[in-house]
């Protein structure tokens, strides 16, 4: 017996030499890139830096996630430590990297660089995660994370609360340059996890009711400096 | 009585009686409607959108076997093991295979909709392992026993009180009637089995050619964390998922959430490309993925019905649909509900079997006009009905048509018909006609005309 993958590509050859028809479309299709083609017709990310950041404040505020605006390092790490006070933080966890080290030595609580490995329970039991984020997507409220610059795979998911600490210029117009950002950025050797968080983890599983904090953060803060 | 379809009238009849539920599942889906219309308004051209959307799904799915092949290569490269998976039987195999080999002892799982097609959780549980859905809705459908009502929303049709009944039984927390409370309370429970669990098995939505990454959309976090916690991560995909570029998620994943609940993009899209890396602090150490044919290649077989291929299981045809609104979700007896199961389930398993589902629908277009990738719908359950007639005729089917053409083509014949049945008219209205029960229960039998259209025709434009 033929093992089971050439067995499907057998069958799915044989199917393909019967041609499809093209979909009933709206329009003509337009030769190019997908996000090339489809800008004009999906939501507005923004044409300048200033148009982007209102759409960013907007969606952020509709996604219930909270956007902090600092003018430089310092006045982030203040913002941060602030933060922590009001919201009576224990323990935070973070992405050990040239801007978040400041903070979290500014933090009055205890912290903890998780990127040399860690204990699963005790991630777990902290209230807040602080990572850097690889792009932000004013079109849609999206921070993309990834594995390899935010500190892994848990620390943008397991503690309580998410802080992400980036920079103005990290914001980009929309999905496609963020995707086409990733792609330039590590080419074919990605990280093994990239996520987009679009607001805080939530659930409308039980009668449709929007609640927040389903299994991930709670809160999600964005701390963006310039 | 226990074949597809008797089973289908009997509990169609049950549900769509109840007028409680039908009431509840329209609230339920209130807010959909008005979140889904506010962010297509965002959009400044919502139908163009859905071309691009629909051209990326057709142009990968037509051309699978390439995009299959470069995907696969890719996401070995990057340090995954491909499994391919001829039917279910071996889907499951595969996926024991792991669990003994590593010696696992805990699962936990996030939604996958294969899975159920499969019915991995039975056969996990059967050779003893603890399976935990971690997925809220999933979570709750474990706990009652009963498939997912819906294929995103898989606990819609469950109030609160019943819930909270649900988890004092099993979890012996206290009652409340708060959501809130409920989702918390799932929250704690569930927390310490990602932790605990050795493997975390998840479905995948698109699977990216160029790259060799598996994309994964939810919105609670759990497969965040089933793909972050446990040692081995497994996740299972149909064929057809795959997309040939990174960048046609530009549409795609606004398009799913958009259509699928009314939001601009979901929580968590997150893009998988191989185990954990040396130079990461966590991750699997081990990435699997089960390819899953099961008679996809006998849809894609079909070039009239191939674009039920690129469904991407938003679930927006299902919200739209007066049959499911009325129904629900249990009554369709199948993985997949709503339209695009009653078009898919007949390929999947059998014509013959499921040809029902194709009548269950007032073709009103719905769902076609509801679909973020252009699927062809409400025409592909006639395509069905036609097929199942061609494949299978009744003897009704047989004998009608016969008659039919028989008549037809003689048009004396057909005016005599037409005659007597206007003639018979009046006393037809006073009997109570065989096999016509039902229709006749709510229906009026109109006025006979005096008249043929035929006559009136000829007459009217002498
Ligand atoms: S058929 Fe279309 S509308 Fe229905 S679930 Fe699939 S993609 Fe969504």
């Amino acid at each position: 017996m033929p093992d089971a993958r050439s067995d499907i590509f057998a069958r799915i050859r044989e199917a393909l030499k019967v041609k499809a028809p093209r979909p009933h479309l709206k329009g003509e299709p337009v030769a190019g890139m997908t996000s090339t083609v489809a800008k004009p017709w999906l939501p507005d990310g923004g044409e300048t830096t200033e148009a982007s950041l209102t759409i960013l404040a907007e969606q952020l505020a509709r996604l219930k996630a909270v956007l902090i605006r600092v003018p430089d390092q310092s006045s982030a790490v203040k913002a941060i430590a602030e933060l922590s006070v009001a919201k009576q933080w224990k323990k935070v966890a973070y992405h050990g990297h040239a801007s978040t080290r400041p903070v979290a030595a500014g933090l009055g609580c205890e912290t903890w660089e998780v990127d040399a490995g860690f204990d699963k329970q005790k991630l777990e039991s902290c209230d807040a995660g602080l990572t850097t984020c690889e792009a932000i997507v004013a079109q849609l409220g999206a921070i993309l994370v990834s594995s390899t610059g935010s500190g892994g795979r848990a620390l943008s998911i397991l503690p309580h609360a998410h802080v992400v600490l980036a920079e103005v210029t990290q914001v980009v117009p929309d999905l496609g340059s963020a995707l086409a950002l990733a792609r330039a950025r590590h080419g074919d050797r990605m990280p093994s996890m990239l996520s987009f968080i679009t607001g805080p983890s939530r659930t409308g599983d039980i009668e449709r009711i929007l609640v927040l904090g389903a299994h991930g953060p709670k809160e999600l803060y964005l701390v963006l400096v310039g | 009585m226990s074949d597809p379809r008797s089973i289908f009238l009997k509990d169609a009849t049950v549900t769509s009686a109840d007028g409680t539920q039908r009431a509840f599942i329209r609230k339920a889906l209130g807010g959909y409607y008005v979140n889904r219309d506010l962010q297509k308004a965002r959009y400044r051209d919502w139908e163009r959108a859905r071309d691009a959307a629909a051209l990326a799904k057709w142009n990968a799915v037509n051309d699978l076997a390439v995009v299959l092949e470069q995907f696969t290569a890719n996401f070995e490269r990057n340090g995954g093991v491909v499994h391919w998976a001829r039917d279910a039987a071996e889907a499951r195999a595969i996926i024991l295979g792991i669990a003994e080999k590593a010696k696992a002892k805990a699962i936990v799982k996030s939604k996958c909709m294969t899975s159920e097609e499969i019915h991995l959780n039975d056969a996990l549980e059967k050779a003893g392992y603890g399976v935990v859905e971690s997925d809220l809705g999933e979570f709750i459908q474990q706990l009652r026993g009963e498939a997912p009502y819906h294929f995103v929303f898989p606990c819609m049709h469950v109030k609160r009180e019943a819930i909270s009944e649900l988890f004092t039984r099993h979890l012996g927390t206290p009652p409340t009637d708060s959501p809130e409370e409920l989702t918390m309370i799932a929250r704690r429970h569930l927390r310490q089995l990602y932790v605990d669990a050795d493997i975390g098995i998840t479905g995948a939505n698109f699977l990216v050619a160029e790259t060799g990454q598996i994309s994964i959309t939810e919105n609670e976090g759990n497969a965040r964390l089933t793909a972050a916690l446990p040692r081995i991560h497994i996740a299972l995909s149909g064929i057809e998922k795959v997309v040939a570029s990174l960048d046609d998620l530009s549409v795609l994943l606004p398009m799913l959430a958009t259509a699928g609940a009314g939001q601009p993009m979901t929580c968590y899209n997150t893009l998988y490309s191989g185990p954990r890396r040396e130079d990461e602090p966590d991750g699997p150490e081990e990435f699997h993925l089960v390819l899953l044919d099961n008679a996809r290649t006998r849809l894609l077989a079909d070039p009239e019905q191939r674009d039920a291929l690129h469904c991407i299981r938003c679930g927006a045809c299902l919200n739209v649909c007066p049959i499911f609104k009325n129904i629900g979700g249990l009554a369709y007896g199948t993985t997949y509900q709503g339209p695009i199961g009653s078009v898919i389930t007949p390929h999947l398993r059998g014509l013959k079997q499921w040809n029902h589902l194709s009548g269950a629908s007032s073709l009103c277009g719905a769902c076609t006009d509801a679909c973020p990738v252009r699927i062809d719908l409400h025409h592909h359950l006639l395509h069905n009905r036609r097929n199942a007639a061609k494949e299978s005729p009744t003897w009704f089917d047989r004998a009608f048509h016969h008659g039919f053409s028989f008549v037809i083509k003689r048009p004396w014949l057909f005016a005599a018909g037409g005659r007597i049945f206007r003639a018979t008219l009046p006393l037809l209205r006073k009997l109570p006609l065989p096999y016509m029960g039902a229709w006749m229960k709510t229906r009026d039998l109109p006025e006979a005309p005096a008249r043929s259209f035929r006559e009136q025709w000829r007459h009217d434009h002498a």
